[in-house]
């Protein structure tokens, strides 16, 4: 193709992917007067003003939001972990009874759309009394219920030479010792890609937070971002800008720092199938 | 990588034969190691059991009944088929949901499959900068989910948004595309296609797939780009747009946040946004009829399950496996 035509067609990709990304960082910069109807990028006049307003505009310090949101995506971070790490060793290299059924369970599980399981686990979880706090949103994930990281592990761990294993099981080691001192140590790439996404899709969840935190003081920061449309005088867009822009500064940086890591991520998990 | 700690104090593992003789000495490992499978597996097994299995069917259960969230258990009747036939005969709702959600997979997951080939394709020659798109390219796959990006995309298709002050420019009259019925769904189509980069990375790995030489015969025989690309790069990719087109789909089908955010969780303007999942939820956690919500996820379940089914059995026709093997 036509060298000059493919990076025109680019830049113009390039154009469309970033503007409404600069758009928002841009429009939470302006003043109340140019903040709505306003294509441009660039603030006529800087001010920091929405921020501060948007911290303080919702009925809680926005700071409650976000430390509501990092202590579910830690825990759950810490969960997903820990859960899938055990159960892919068991599926990628412990011999046991019906274990190419439960392979077969897990990887179906993986398409299962979650929508079909919320009522009953929010009936059984309002039975435990753990609406509004973090459990229904942790416990399962402790539980190893997100298949598509067991799924990664497995690949991950699969691709580990044998031998390893083979040799620690011939001095005598137990599968618990070839666990803790095989794998563990060489799985260490597969649980940063974990740890990431992890985070990552909890921090954006809307779903299960909307559905099982319904106290403002238990509101996370998505939960909470949307109040800004509920109450909505146009006077509040400026501070709904600043404080998406905050909300998303995690996902930015995380970016930023393992870019590489989350494309290939989406890569072995998703072909090597 | 550096040496293992098993490289480092483990001797050399002997043949497949020692092996196998050590395994037969340590007579008890066999057992052991089945032990160890379910204590490694109960975590999942557990979570299995409780938080994806037996939920299943309480809810397959619950959807014949007329259980409601504020009921106490005692005076909840069994009904039998009646919220399955409500839905379909009695809930112009539900039927405008199914409508709605049909449409909006129909129309976003082929653009965003197309857009996100079409850009890998640009990106598939080594060149310098490459990495730099991907990750760009890739930032909204990250993004576009979240309430954030989809207030942003409230205010940008608003009367007063940026999307009708770029049209004014050019003189045309812009509308309130968020507020209009007949609009509303496509800034979600929009958002869904925006958010191309996730499978158009695992396209540029397929892509990297294809032996060049395939390429080379293909020029020696005089076959242009435009045959190249229809008779070696897609034939050759069939696996890996099969693989998104499952992906995407079922993806398709689940989209929620976008539609709560940019209608305030109610799927309007006129149901216009109301997505299946938007609708579930409005049934089950707004209106309190976890019953009805309960019939509503099995058919979901079902028609996802039907769908992947059929995209499967298609695949046969149209994927091409390289290595002959069409299973």
């Amino acid at each position: 193709m036509n060298r000059v035509l493919r990076v025109l067609i680019l830049a113009a990709v390039v154009a469309v992917v970033l503007y409404p990304l600069m758009w928002m960082a841009g429009s939470s910069l302006k003043s109340p007067s140019e903040v709505s109807n306003n294509l441009s990028v660039l603030p006529r006049e800087f001010t920091w003003n929405n921020y501060s307003q948007g911290w303080s505009s919702l009925d809680m310090p926005f700071g409650r939001y976000f430390l509501n949101s990092a202590v579910i995506a830690g825990a759950t971070v810490f969960a997903n972990c820990a859960s899938c790490l055990l159960a892919a060793y068991a599926f990628a290299r412990l011999r046991f009874k019906w274990r190419g059924f439960y392979f077969a369970v897990m990887i179906g599980t993986l398409l299962l759309p979650h929508h079909v399981l919320i009522i009953p686990q929010y009936l059984l979880f309002n039975a435990f009394g753990w609406i509004n706090t973090p459990l229904p949103l942790v416990v399962p994930k402790l539980l190893a219920t997100e298949a598509f990281f067991v799924f990664l592990m497995v690949q991950f761990m699969r691709s580990i030479p044998r031998d390893l294993d083979e040799a620690a099981k011939i001095d005598g080691a137990s599968p618990y010792r070839i666990f803790q001192y095989v794998m563990l140590p060489l799985a260490r790439p597969a649980l940063v890609t974990t740890a990431i996404f992890s985070f990552i899709w909890t921090w954006n969840d809307f779903f299960t937070q909307l559905i099982y935190l319904n106290d403002l003081s238990h509101y996370t920061v998505p939960v909470a971002l949307r109040l800004f449309v509920d109450s909505s005088g146009q006077s509040l867009v400026g501070p709904m800008f600043a404080m998406s822009v905050l909300s998303l500064l995690p996902v930015f940086l995380f970016f930023l720092a393992f870019q590489r890591l989350l494309v290939e991520g989406i890569n072995t998990a998703g072909l090597k199938g | 990588m550096q040496p293992s700690v098993a490289e480092v104090a483990l001797p050399s593992a002997g043949t497949s034969a020692d092996r196998r003789a050590a395994r037969r000495r340590t007579g008890s490992s066999r057992r052991g190691e089945g032990l160890a499978g379910y204590v490694f597996l109960s975590p999942w097994l557990l979570g299995f059991l409780g938080i994806t299995a037996l939920p299943m069917l309480a809810s397959l259960v619950l959807s014949f009944t007329d259980y409601e969230l504020l009921d106490s258990w005692s005076g909840v009747k069994w009904v039998g088929w009646a919220n399955y036939r409500r839905m379909f005969t009695d809930d112009p709702h539900y039927l405008h949901s199914v409508a709605v959600t049909l449409r909006y997979a129909l129309v976003a997951v082929p653009l965003k499959l197309a857009a996100a080939l079409g850009v890998a394709l640009l990106l598939r020659r080594d060149r310098r900068g490459n990495g730099v798109f991907r990750g760009l390219f890739y930032l909204p796959s990250l993004l576009g989910g979240s309430v954030a990006l989809a207030l942003v995309w409230l205010a940008m298709f608003s009367r007063d948004g940026a999307f009708n002050a770029a049209l004014s420019l050019v003189g045309i009259q812009g509308k309130p595309w968020v507020n209009d019925p007949d609009w509303a769904l496509s800034t979600l189509i929009v958002l869904a296609i925006w958010q191309f980069g996730a499978p158009m990375v695992i396209f540029l790995a397929g892509l990297k797939q294809i032996p060049p030489e395939l390429y080379e015969a293909a020029a020696v025989d005089g076959a242009g780009r435009t045959r190249q690309f229809w008779h070696i790069t897609l034939p050759m990719l069939s696996p890996v747009i099969f693989f998104n087109l499952v992906l995407e789909t079922i993806h398709g089908f689940q989209g929620f946040t976008g539609a709560y955010v940019i209608s305030g969780g109610e799927g309007g303007p006129v149901d216009s946004t109301l997505m299946y999942t938007l609708y579930l939820y409005v049934a089950g956690f707004t209106d309190f009829r976890m019953a009805y919500a309960s019939a509503m996820a099995w058919v979901f379940l079902a028609v996802i399950a039907l769908l992947t089914a059929v995209i499967f059995s298609t695949g046969r026709f149209w994927v091409h496996y390289a290595d002959g093997d069409t299973q």
